[in-house]
């Protein structure tokens, strides 16, 4: 049995981490606050022109953009947001099983897929799993601009417009609650109509002004808006996540400093229980 | 009792109205469009300026809007706008302020002056005093 002392310094260096882990979760708590107030502000807007885009992609339009075109699928292209750092649980690697798993479905049928990576941890991951990095961001912060993402999201647009992906998928973490959050993957490109079975007559809207400048401009906002709302979301997971899994740190350290305490006063007892026998046995022989 | 139309105005921060209304006027990009009940199908994008709602009890609420797009459905209408502020919002002096600072960087056009920001920053400065007079032109 370890001595008194051992175990004394060991629970002190558990105490020590203890406090590390309730510090994080008390940072990760006002930081999970604040982002996911950024992440409900965006959302009306995110909503409504992905309703509006919805309408588009349903309508008959005299111009038929890029992006509403279906076409045979060679390759396919991800982006990716996932979170800078870590101690945030299993949300980053959850979110990599889906990618994995989603393109894995289209390597079977011979397809090919392209990534583009926001946020360190997707980079490193990436990095030694291997896959098709065209685009990177890291270092994105608390507070995405959309002008940071801008960049390597229009690597993935351009590469769309070339052709040399066919399909556009965006895969980030849903906030469900502040203790769930899921990973979706979801098709950015081409558009995928709304559901909305009152639209599906042939009807086109009036444009103004023409509808090619109109619509190239409102579809650069749509992705972007979209990106962006992600971005957020998954900030605001990232802090939900990180609070939770420094949460269970903090109570499994509690758990075990509870053990060891147990076991160090099991060990002080003995050492008094034998002193107190050997004194007793020396009188009693004097 | 005129027929309604449903309206939502939001701005990449936040929702700023969504509620029923009898017609809505904005500046569209070419030439202020009106949207009431029944209205067709349209998509147009817009110019910084006013957005005038009247609403169903016969109130009027009028918004600033620095640009962004315009969707009219059958049963409803959106506008998706960059920036939006409530007549509260606006701050007259600060607008004034803008307009001067845009009007004299465009008349002293230096080394690498960005003739289309200033533009841009003189048209908005402009379409957000037009709607402060409006407003004012409305409560007197």
């Amino acid at each position: 049995m370890a001595s008194g002392k051992e175990i004394r310094t060991k629970i002190g260096s558990i105490k020590n981490t203890q406090k590390i882990t309730s510090a994080m979760e008390m940072v990760a708590a006002s930081k999970m606050r604040r982002a996911q107030e950024r992440m409900e502000t965006g959302k009306p807007y995110a909503q409504r022109i992905r309703a509006v885009v919805g309408h588009i992609a349903n309508g008959n339009p005299e111009y038929h953009h890029l992006y509403l075109k279906e076409r045979e699928v060679k390759r396919v292209g991800y982006i990716v947001v996932s979170t800078d750092r870590g101690l945030c649980g299993g949300l980053n690697i959850n979110l990599f099983k889906a990618v994995v798993r989603h393109s894995k479905e289209w390597a079977d049928k011979g397809v090919q897929t392209d990534l583009c990576l926001i946020g360190a941890k997707s980079a490193a991951f990436f990095k030694s799993v291997g896959g098709n990095i065209v685009a990177k961001v890291r270092d994105i912060g608390e507070q995405p601009t959309i002008t940071d993402l801008i960049g390597s999201v229009k690597v993935m647009l351009d590469a769309f417009a070339d052709g040399k992906i066919d399909k556009l998928y965006i895969v980030g973490n849903e906030f469900v609650n502040t203790m769930t959050q899921s990973p979706s993957v979801e098709q950015l490109l081409p558009l995928q109509a709304g559901s909305d079975e009152k639209l599906k007559h042939a009807w086109d809207y009036l444009y103004e002004p023409e509808a090619r400048d109109l619509l190239d401009g409102l579809m650069v906002r749509y992705i972007e808006s979209q990106v962006y709302q992600a971005v957020v979301e998954n900030g605001a997971c990232e802090q939900a996540a990180r609070m939770i899994a420094m949460k269970s740190a903090t109570d499994n350290a509690g758990d075990l400093i509870d053990g060891l305490q147990l076991v160090y006063n099991k060990a002080r007892q003995a050492a008094i229980t034998q002193e107190l026998s050997e004194i007793v046995s020396g009188a009693a022989a004097v | 009792m005129a027929l309604t139309i449903h309206c939502d105005i939001v701005s990449a921060e936040k929702e700023i109205f969504s509620g029923l209304v009898e017609l809505l006027v904005a500046a569209g990009a070419e030439g202020d469009v009106g949207i009431g009940y029944g209205h067709a199908p349209l998509l147009t994008s817009l110019k910084p300026g006013p957005v005038r709602l009247k609403k169903q009890n016969g109130d009027e609420e009028i918004y600033y809007v620095s640009g962004g797009y315009l969707e009219v459905q059958p049963h409803a209408v959106t506008v998706l706008a960059d920036t939006a502020l409530r007549e509260g919002d606006m701050d007259e002096a600060a607008a004034e302020e803008a307009r001067k600072q845009a009007e004299d960087a465009l008349k002293n056009q230096g080394e690498g002056m960005d003739y289309s920001a200033a533009a841009a920053r003189l048209a908005e400065a402009a379409a957000q005093l037009r709607t402060l007079q409006q407003i004012r032109k409305r409560t007197r």
